[in-house]
């Protein structure tokens, strides 16, 4: 009698049990679905729309005048990799180091106070970083330029990648810290190399997530680089920038504009995609 | 019985020629204000094992991480009273110097995941300057030889450290310890997250090891220490009962604590 209970009770749940795990596998199947939904969405149809204006003079040709046939990005294209470069140059050292300070002297007063300023900063709007870049170097330097640009970009990279930083640091464990210690590995060296090394893959993941949001800012960019319908001379001179170009072409009233715009979009979404690759390529752990 | 007077005796006559490594002197520590171990006045004698045995909480691991200044780092921590190693205070050794001198092993297998069993065995020293490919090579044999490791890894030396057993990454632990060239070898509970298997492995290395290193070792199983050990120490609620050979520890324990403990009473 009493097995039978349990036999009952075992096959009872045992469905009951079956169909709420596929229930909720299904769920997260779906969820994941819904997840990578808009990126393929956005982009077939960005290649769709600008699929005529997609050849080879865009990647080559700088942009022509309106009524006259042709003409690219190629200014754009460079240009945004030019000002992403500045942008990381600038915030992905400060947001590491800064993430390293937050992560391993946690306990003073400083920490916090980094941390707390990173949490605001990465709420400010990108206009108004943009608006402090253009107060801070395209006013005293009387024009403006793809420094100020790239600074802008570097400023809103900062508490993404510090924030990363610290969380991937944390996770390492307490132990590896205190293996390299008592091997004799002096403090900036266990952290730098055994600490900073265990978590590069989520630190990576956290700069590439940087990266992409800069690449893809118009606000910062509209009064510090500005934007160039021609190739720039210098880093402290106006620079075209894929989104600023995208920006213009859109409130145009030109058919073939549009166009342009929507193959910029690709373009853009396609650029980030790329160097997200080649990053991971390049920086694939030798174990897993 | 003759046997072992003699014996004592011998070992009253001749305390003054005893090398002793390690001396504490009222060495009290103390988190947050509470005190961990408290007025700890211990002696571990040159080339043996002394373990270190109590109950949960009783400061063993405590007292051992204070010699290779391990509390530097945890929040909170004061250490006061005298620690000297090799005749000399702690404190007028450079701080690297005293973790190299002294060597430690932890309760948790903790090879680094991002390097490979010989960049593993090598940390110590690759991670300081840089040194000959030849005399590295020569370096991991020896220490993986001596961590009882050599003849189960020397075909895969380049494959990840995660991917060994618990046991083995266990002793690739002490290899690496090893590495640095120590005198003296801490271990916190090294097999406590191990089978008996690999404990026993690591039981026969230190055998081995104590020929050339000063060894201390916390462990919660007295069984080990009964095995392992030369001397015991016996902690209790922070403060040092009793320690002496482990023989006599545990036939005949001077203490009332020390016999409830040792023969099972509670702990």
């Amino acid at each position: 009698m009493k097995q039978n209970y349990y036999e009952l009770v075992s096959r009872n749940n045992l469905l009951k049990r079956k169909s709420i795990n596929v229930v909720m596998l299904g769920l997260c199947i779906t969820a994941g679905f819904l997840a990578i939904l808009p990126l393929v969405y956005i982009f077939f149809y960005t290649l769709m729309q600008g699929a005529s204006s997609l050849n080879l003079e865009f990647f080559t040709e700088i942009p022509k005048p309106v009524g006259e046939d042709g003409g690219g990005m190629a200014n754009a294209i460079v240009g945004t990799l030019i000002l992403v470069g500045l942008g990381s140059a600038f915030g992905i050292p400060v947001g590491i180091f800064a993430g390293i300070y937050v992560a391993e002297y946690s306990k003073s007063f400083l920490a916090n106070v980094i941390k707390f300023v990173t949490d605001v900063l990465s709420g400010v709007p990108s206009i108004v970083i943009g608006i402090f870049a253009y107060g801070l170097i395209v006013i005293p330097m009387q024009r403006f330029s793809a420094l100020a640009g790239g600074f802008a970009l570097g400023v809103l990279m900062v508490p993404t990648v510090t924030r990363i930083t610290e969380e991937m640091l944390k996770l390492v464990p307490h132990s590896l810290r205190e293996a390299a210690l008592a091997l004799g590995i002096p403090r900036w060296k266990t952290t730098l190399r055994i600490v900073l090394k265990t978590a590069s893959g989520g630190i990576i993941t956290g700069i590439l997530l940087a990266i992409a949001r800069a690449a893809g800012e118009t606000a910062p960019l509209l009064f510090t680089s500005f934007g160039n319908s021609f190739w720039s001379s210098s880093l402290d001179g106006p620079m075209a920038s894929i989104p600023v170009q995208i920006f213009n072409y859109a409130i145009s009233p030109y058919e073939d504009w549009h166009r342009k715009a929507w193959a910029g979009a690709f373009v853009l979404i396609a650029l980030v995609f790329v160097v997200s690759l080649i990053v991971r390529i390049s920086t694939r752990k030798k174990y897993n | 019985m003759q046997e072992l007077l003699t014996e004592n005796r011998a070992e009253v006559i001749n305390e003054e020629n005893i090398k002793f490594d390690i001396l504490t002197n009222n060495l009290t520590v103390s988190f947050f204000g509470n005190e961990a171990i408290s007025d700890v006045n211990v002696k571990i004698r040159s080339k043996s094992i002394t373990a270190i045995i109590g109950p949960s909480g009783c400061g063993k691991s405590t007292l051992l991480r204070s010699i290779n200044l391990m509390h530097d780092l945890t929040p909170g921590a004061k250490v006061t009273g005298k620690i000297t190693i090799h005749g000399k205070d702690i404190s007028e050794y450079d701080m690297t110097h005293v973790r190299r001198k002294v060597g430690m092993v932890f309760q948790k297998p903790n090879p680094f995941p991002t390097m490979s069993v010989y960049d593993n065995v090598v940390s110590g020293l690759t991670l300081n300057r840089k040194y000959k490919k030849s005399y590295l090579d020569e370096i991991v044999e020896i220490c993986l030889e001596h961590a009882g490791l050599w003849e189960e890894v020397k075909d895969r030396l380049k494959i990840s450290s995660m991917a060994l057993s618990g046991g083995q990454q266990q002793r690739l632990c002490i290899a690496r310890t090893l590495a640095v060239g120590p005198e003296i070898i801490l271990l916190d509970e090294p097999t406590s997250a191990l089978d008996p298997i690999s404990t026993s492995k690591i039981e026969e290395t230190l055998q081995l090891l104590k020929k050339d290193y000063t060894i201390v070792i916390v462990t919660h199983n007295m069984q080990q220490a009964a095995r392992t050990s030369d001397f015991t120490a016996y902690f209790f609620l922070g403060k040092l009962i009793e320690h002496g050979k482990t023989r006599n520890i545990f036939t005949s324990p001077k203490e009332k604590l020390t016999e409830d403990y040792v023969t099972g009473r509670f702990g």
